[in-house]
């Protein structure tokens, strides 16, 4: 059962992540690329980690994609203005992702991971926050400051200033 | 129907699943020359990653990368917001997210 479950959802992650490349819509792309993080979120699951799968989907359905969508509709790329993909940017590309894929499979080949998996309890919601507020407190809060400077950098970016002009 | 290779769905296939996904993110980013597909290409690299540290962390027996994707979902939060603002802000200036017309540094 739970095999049937991670090949379902592991298929539905590469099929829908083969679509995000090669459809010719944004719109029909960040749809792709939800589908594919629901089946990122379910893989989740089946790996006991059930509180990074409703984290990923709140951020990255909630957020993310809301947000590509909305930022798709803004700046109107109307679906007409696809260009085929040249053969040689095809095959170049291509190439370059087999020879990453050979790459990273050499190291597994090479290394040397348990074999079964190590009989640990699944996190609990209070493992996740005693890690949080002792080993991790530094990066929570290096976290938290970059999330304001983030968001200082966005209000920058978006906002209009007017141009002052120059004496000659 | 499953070969007995693949029966055993140990770290190892988790590990395929992120190699592949991570693979067709970078495709993506090579092949596509919408600055936002791009982006979600990006998207799905980041998302690669965080599969297989989960993976690492549920065979390893630790709660360290699972901690670990907390924090790259936090900043891929923040990174998405940055990095569409700043595509907003090239298309209020040059009208287009394509990147074979965004080559004014070139001249």
């Amino acid at each position: 059962m739970s095999d049937l479950l991670f090949y379902t959802f592991a298929f539905l992650t590469l099929a829908c992540a083969a679509l995000v490349v090669v459809s010719k819509n944004t719109v029909n792309a960040a749809m792709f690329l939800l589908l594919s993080l629901v089946g990122v979120a379910g893989l989740f699951v089946l790996l006991d980690a059930a509180l990074l799968a409703f984290v990923l989907l709140l951020v990255y359905a909630g957020a993310v994609v809301a947000l590509f969508l909305f930022i798709i509709m803004l700046l109107d790329t109307t679906p007409g203005t696809f260009k085929a993909f040249t053969p040689l940017t095809v095959a170049a590309s291509a190439l370059g992702a087999a020879l990453l894929v050979t790459g990273v499979l050499s190291l597994y080949h090479r290394a040397e991971f348990p074999a079964a998996a190590a009989p640990a309890a699944a996190p609990t919601l209070k493992a996740y926050a005693q890690q949080l507020f002792t080993t991790y407190l530094l990066p929570v809060q290096v976290v938290g400051f970059m999330l304001l400077t983030a968001m200082l950098g966005v209000i920058v970016l978006s906002k209009k200033f007017a141009v002052k002009e120059d004496a000659p | 129907m499953i070969t007995p290779a693949l029966a055993v769905i140990g770290l190892n296939t988790y590990l395929h699943v992120a190699a592949l996904l991570f693979a067709l993110g970078f495709f993506g980013v090579l092949l596509r020359k919408n600055t936002l597909v791009i982006y979600m290409g990006l998207e799905l690299m980041l998302i690669a990653s965080t599969l297989a540290l989960v993976a690492f962390s549920k065979f390893n027996g630790t709660l360290d990368g699972n901690v670990f994707v907390f924090f790259i979902l936090t900043i891929a939060a923040a990174e998405v917001a940055v990095g569409l603002a700043i595509i907003v802000a090239l298309f209020r200036k040059r009208h287009t997210v394509q990147v074979e017309d965004l080559n004014h540094l070139k001249h």
